[in-house]
């Protein structure tokens, strides 16, 4: 158990420089997530949020900053060491990122194809009890153009936890879905999150999955090019100090933009 | 009616009234008015009434305000009177400092010829270092997909040989059977002067099984599933389906490209056998039924000029076209970035792309290929 006290942190950024060829979004980024935590990161349209959890990921690397996790590196470690990492978290893409040629079935069971010591009968079990997990049990033979978005992205996510992650990461969980969908969501990644303990890491812009869930965040800013607040959703919703943070969680609009002449 | 009356009175100190319908059909009219009365009255203020305006959308209200610069450029000052509290309102949704901010982007049509060929060349030069690393990869990964076939995934590979191979049978067998047909006639109509009839049977053959037969094969493979590749993978990447497979721990080459590649590899052959047989069978139909030849001294005649090097150096050839063409249509759709319309510019560039490179390495084939023998 001594290693797990050590390391309280999962993941440390450091220091990430982050941007797409010559256009930079985020400079100097820094924050650590606690092992078990539900950590937000959340900021308004354009500020870099789905392209830090890019780097997160390791889809983007750079050699400006680090992103550790689990102690290692991702953005200079070798890519049979990266994919070896990427093994234990799963991703939730914004559409859920179904391969479209293939069943819901197929699609839950790519990461188990990737190893060699689950005979299929087992494969077809676990694929039925994940699915269920998210409420698609009797799906497995369904194409992704078949569903609704909600149900797609209840899909991903049976997919993305399919080998019982360490890290899920969501990447807007709840865009363009309705209330009640959105709130089924919160209550699944609540509910996995107590569960099996998965660390989860939301990128999100949806106020009420941040105070409902969060148990930490990161707020980030386009002008800023970086973390303009950091805190339990709750302090960034009481904080004053910062103009941008506090209209964002009061849902005003900014005094920098105005009407008329 | 949508119209609007504009009265005005006195000289110098200008009182006028503006009444009616100022809407997006009338401003230009209503603009062009105040102008030339402007220049005609030349007034030294104004004030203009506008109680009796019972319609005003925001067109009308940008007109009024356009109005307004336009007086103060002719140094003097205009004021509106009355103005309803709904007019009001119209004229504050217009941001004055929008109509003239400069915009964020440079026009892009305005560059100069200079920079316009030194973008395009160092594009052509990033894009040719981005298609050499690619077939280098590519490379890389078939040979480790025949070292290892239990890796490559060849349910997808019968797949793409049923949707790339089967159901090209039909248009290739036509395509080939048409082309044989013209040649054979064109040719004719020529040779006939000189009662050189029988060669055309040597001519067809050997145009077809050297140069046609491949070339044909792979300008339909590359119009019907280069582009198909392209699209399917471009498509992935808009639904972020690319990243999930590589952060799933999957090598996108290996899952995607080759079983497209492997497909194209053993088809292309294939189809292009076919085409030769229905290219012939072309030919021969023209020379039996047109030229009065014999079914067997035209397949002689055919087969005299053609030796088996011919025939295995045009399928090595379109094994080469076939790893071009499945390769570069990959290739496209990996490079898609941004949204739907991506998809489309990247299936044009992977069929342009692709028959591009199929002349440049059948050329190089003619050269090599001569001096081989």
């Amino acid at each position: 158990m001594k290693s797990i006290m050590e390391d309280r942190n999962i993941i440390i950024v450091e220091n990430l420089v982050a941007g797409y060829g010559d256009n930079i979004i985020l400079t100097g980024v820094s924050f650590e997530i606690r092992r078990g935590e539900i950590f937000i990161i959340l900021g308004g349209s354009g500020c870099g949020k789905s392209t830090l959890l890019k780097y997160m990921i390791g889809l983007y690397r750079t050699t400006q900053g680090r992103v550790m996790i689990d102690g290692a590196d991702i953005m200079s470690v070798d890519d049979k060491k990266l994919k070896s990492i990427r093994l234990g978290f799963g991703v939730l893409f914004q559409s859920g990122a179904l391969i479209g040629s293939m069943t819901l079935g197929e699609n839950v069971a790519l990461p188990l194809s990737r190893r060699r010591d689950i005979p299929d009968g087992l494969q077809d079990l676990i694929v039925r009890m994940k699915l269920g997990m998210v409420d698609l049990a009797g799906y497995e033979n369904h194409y992704p153009a078949e569903l609704s978005g909600g149900m797609k992205k209840r899909a991903g996510l049976a997919r993305a936890m399919v080998l019982d992650p360490t890290i899920l990461f969501f990447d807007e969980p709840t865009a363009g879905l309705d209330p009640v969908t959105s709130t089924e969501i919160y209550g699944l990644i609540r509910r996995i999150n107590a569960d099996l303990g998965t660390t989860m890491i939301i990128v999100t812009h949806d106020l009420d999955l941040i105070m409902s869930i969060g148990d930490r965040a990161i707020m980030l800013d386009k002008a800023a090019q970086g973390i303009i607040a950091d805190g339990t959703p709750r302090m960034l919703k009481e904080n004053r100090d910062n103009p941008r943070v506090f209209s964002f969680f009061n849902r005003e609009e900014q005094g920098d933009r105005h009407y008329g002449a | 009616m949508a119209e609007y009356a504009l009265t005005s009175k006195g000289e110098g100190n200008v009182k006028a009234t503006l009444a009616g319908r100022l809407v997006i059909g009338n401003v230009a009219r209503f603009m062009e008015e105040m102008e030339r009365f402007f220049h005609e009255r030349r007034p030294t203020s104004m004030t203009c009434d506008l109680a009796g305006l019972v319609f005003l959308d925001s067109a009308g209200a940008l007109a009024l305000l356009k109005v307004q610069d336009a007086a103060k450029s002719h140094s003097f000052t205009l004021t509106y009177e009355n103005m309803s509290r709904e007019a009001g309102e119209i004229m504050d949704l217009i941001d004055r400092d929008a109509l003239v901010k400069p915009p964020l982007h440079e026009e892009m049509t305005n560059r100069s010829f200079a920079v316009r060929t030194g973008d395009a060349t160092v594009h052509f030069y990033h894009d040719l270092i981005n298609v050499l690393t690619f077939l280098g990869e590519l490379l890389a990964a078939i040979t480790y997909s025949l070292i290892h076939p239990g890796a490559v995934r060849w349910r997808d590979v019968l797949f793409y040989m049923k949707k790339a191979g089967a159901e090209a049978l039909p248009i290739v067998g036509l395509i080939s059977l048409l082309i044989g047909l013209i040649m054979a006639f064109m040719s004719s109509l020529q040779l006939k002067q000189f009662g050189a009839n029988v060669f055309v049977a040597s001519l067809v053959g050997i145009s077809i099984v050297k140069e046609l037969g491949p070339i044909m094969t792979a300008i339909i493979f590359s119009g019907r599933s280069g582009s198909a590749f392209a699209a399917e993978i471009a498509t992935m990447m808009v639904n972020e389906e690319v990243d999930a497979l590589t952060t799933m721990g999957f090598d996108p080459l290996r899952f995607l490209v080759i079983p497209k590649v492997l497909a194209a590899i053993i088809v292309v052959p294939v189809l292009t056998l076919y085409s030769m047989f229905f290219g012939i069978l072309g030919g021969l139909l023209v020379g039996v039924i047109g030229l009065d030849l014999t079914f067997y001294t035209y397949l002689q005649q055919t087969m005299k000029p053609i030796e088996v090097f011919d025939l295995a150096s045009s399928l090595v050839k379109s094994v080469v076209f076939a790893v071009l063409i499945a390769g570069i249509g990959c290739q496209r759709g990996f490079q898609v970035r941004g949204g739907a319309e991506a998809v489309g510019e990247a299936t044009t560039s992977a069929v342009v792309a692709a028959i591009f490179l199929v002349i440049v390495a059948d050329s190089a084939f003619a050269i090599v290929l001569q001096y081989i023998r």
